[in-house]
């Protein structure tokens, strides 16, 4: 029957090209190396945090080593005060960074998006701080704020401050001196990701709100920004979880001083594991700062509708 | 200046209502501010960015001791004691060796999965963007102790390979996503008219597609390697020997000697800067583009 069938009909259709040329197993290849490398290089590291977050584990005193439930985490919670204080300064650290960054960014990036003479250079010259990082971004700093040569003592000739202040050291100016530092790489991030949207702004916009004699501020606030949005959010919500997990700057900018005035809960977390050797209490506080960082993925998967709608 | 902006100013009282055939492109487009406002806050902002560069490149210059504001008389002594005795030709050849090896291995790793993103649906696709959705969170810093006891099963501690694997990782989310958002902005119909003039997929990729990517696959190398030049918690955690070291921990043995010298820091600091300066210089432009095509909305 099904044979009769098929003598009487045309021979089927061949199958449509796409198909054909797609064999099955060939994105599951694609991605293997990839797929492989992450589970092996973030995903079983993050499970195995979990794991010592359990232990006493320091490898420089073996002898205390083994299970110790949830020990690590009451002593977080109850008796380290230095935990509370680095979780209230990545608070205000992010908080601060990102909002200035995203200020000062859109700024500029409007800025360098008009025509203008010699714009290529005033481009490149202004965002060159972005491919400068961590470390050397605090070599830079360290020399400007150096009390004996820095910008201080060239400052105090012109009457501003005093001669013999470093900003690093003192708990008062720490924070705005290593703010203003970070700023300084960190604008041009946020730029350049703003103008690369910008481009894509189509100019008839502003031109029909030209005709209908709209002001540049409107045009601002009712075609820039709302096209921007998606930039704004995206940009921002990385930025925020960059800054909090880096610890590159202010390791080497002021190492968590004066006075753990400056320590970041992953720059607690570093010194921790790589100073103190205690892995054990490093992985519980890392898991803590799992479950913020879960938390503002799970905001930032709301916001953007990541992979929503592929094509 | 001012016979200029007159100049330009003049017409506009002149011109006939917005609407006028006669001026279809207006004087003053949005994108077209008037030139104060571009300049002075340019400018201000010029003087912050430009400052530090100067300071550093000041330091490294001029004698030790001085206090002249301008590099004069020059001297590359800091140049020479840091590249011998703080061994950072060393510490350049190694970083030069990670950033490179990380370039190739996350283009080529990235550029394979970013295609199967782009181009096929498959069971686990969802499934799979949204692990690299989640690892952007996955804090490397936060991963140095299990890495550490990975790489020291595997032997690896004190090798740079630890160093690149664990920079390449850390590189691929993101540049798969690039990568695949690049490849999405290639028509597929490009690549079907190939198959149909007899290409294989393979041959079809590499004649259509791998030319239109450039711009994209430019961005991406770059970014890993700056990203692996400068980055310094894994060189710190897994390289020992000094021998085996980046500039990035160089830098930082620098900074917190007892006693700082400025002028080996500042040298140091442009060590490390030159290489990712001409990085930058180059790819400025596709920087720009790559970014506006790729654009990294999802």
């Amino acid at each position: 029957m099904a044979q009769a069938a098929a003598v009487a009909k045309p021979p089927a259709p061949p199958r449509r090209r796409r198909a054909s040329a797609t064999p099955r197993r060939l994105p599951y290849l694609l991605i293997a190396p990839a797929a492989l490398l992450m589970l092996g290089f973030i995903a079983y590291p993050v499970i195995s945090v979990f794991y010592y977050s359990l232990q006493n584990y320091n490898p420089t005193k073996p002898w205390r080593n083994g299970y110790a439930g949830f020990d690590n985490f009451v002593h977080a919670f109850t008796k380290d005060p230095i935990f509370w204080d680095t979780l209230v300064f990545s608070a205000k650290w992010v908080v601060v960074e990102v909002g200035l960054q995203l200020l000062f960014g859109l700024a500029l990036a409007l800025i360098v998006n008009q025509t203008f003479v010699g714009r290529g250079l005033g481009r490149a010259l202004v965002f060159s701080p972005w491919a400068v990082s961590g470390v050397l971004t605090s070599a830079i700093w360290v020399l400007l704020y150096n009390s004996q040569t820095g910008i201080t003592r060239y400052l105090a000739d012109l009457g501003i401050g005093s001669y013999g202040t470093s900003w690093l050291s003192d708990t008062s100016t720490v924070f705005p001196a290593a703010v203003v530092a970070d700023l300084w790489r960190g604008v041009p991030f946020f730029a350049i990701l703003i103008l690369a949207d910008l481009q894509s702004v189509s100019k008839d916009l502003y031109e029909a709100a030209e005709v209908d004699g709209a002001s540049r501020i409107k045009q601002f606030w009712h075609i820039t920004l709302p096209h921007l949005k998606d930039a704004i959010i995206l940009s921002t919500l990385l930025r925020a979880v960059w800054e909090f997990n880096n610890v590159d700057l202010l390791y080497t900018l002021t190492g968590g001083g004066p006075a753990g005035e400056t320590t970041t809960l992953p720059l607690y977390i570093a010194n921790t594991s790589v100073d103190a050797h205690n892995f054990g209490y490093a992985s519980a506080l890392t898991t803590v700062a799992f479950v913020i960082l879960l938390f503002c993925s799970m905001v930032y998967l709301r916001l953007s509708k990541f992979g929503g709608d592929n094509k | 200046m001012s016979v200029k902006e007159a100049t330009k100013a003049a017409p506009a009282p002149v011109r006939a209502t917005p609407e006028s055939p006669r001026h279809p492109k207006r004087k003053r487009a949005w994108d077209e501010a008037p030139r104060w406002q571009v300049y002075l806050p340019l400018g201000i902002y010029l003087v912050f960015t430009l400052i530090p560069f100067y300071w550093i490149l000041l330091f490294s210059l001029r004698p030790a001791g001085s206090t002249s504001l301008v590099p004069w008389p020059m001297t590359f002594e800091h140049f020479e004691k840091v590249w011998t005795d703080r061994s950072f030709g060393t510490y350049f050849t190694n970083s030069v060796l990670v950033g490179v090896a990380t370039l190739l291995m996350t283009t080529l790793v990235a550029l394979a999965g970013g295609y199967a993103l782009a181009r096929f649906d498959f069971k686990i696709k969802r499934a799979f963007m949204l692990a690299l959705l989640c690892s952007q969170f996955v804090p490397g810093a936060l991963l140095l102790v299990p890495l550490f006891e990975i790489f020291a099963e595997l032997q690896m501690i004190n090798s740079l390979g630890s160093v690149i694997l664990a920079e390449t990782v850390f590189q691929l989310p993101l540049s798969m996503i690039l990568i695949s958002n690049f490849i999405k902005n290639v028509p597929y119909s490009l690549e079907e008219a190939a198959w149909v003039d007899g290409c294989n997929r393979m041959t079809a990729f590499r004649i259509v597609v791998l030319p239109l990517l450039r711009p994209g696959l430019i961005a991406v190398g770059s970014f890993a390697f700056v990203h692996s030049w400068n980055h310094f918690l894994f060189a710190l955690m897994f390289l020992n020997n000094q021998d085996k070291q980046t500039i990035p921990v160089g830098l930082n043995s620098l900074m917190s000697a007892d006693s700082v010298d400025l002028g080996a820091l500042a040298a140091g600091g442009i060590i490390a800067a030159v290489p990712v300066v001409i990085v930058f210089a180059f790819i400025q432009k596709w920087l720009i583009t790559g970014f506006s095509a790729g654009a990294v909305k999802g």
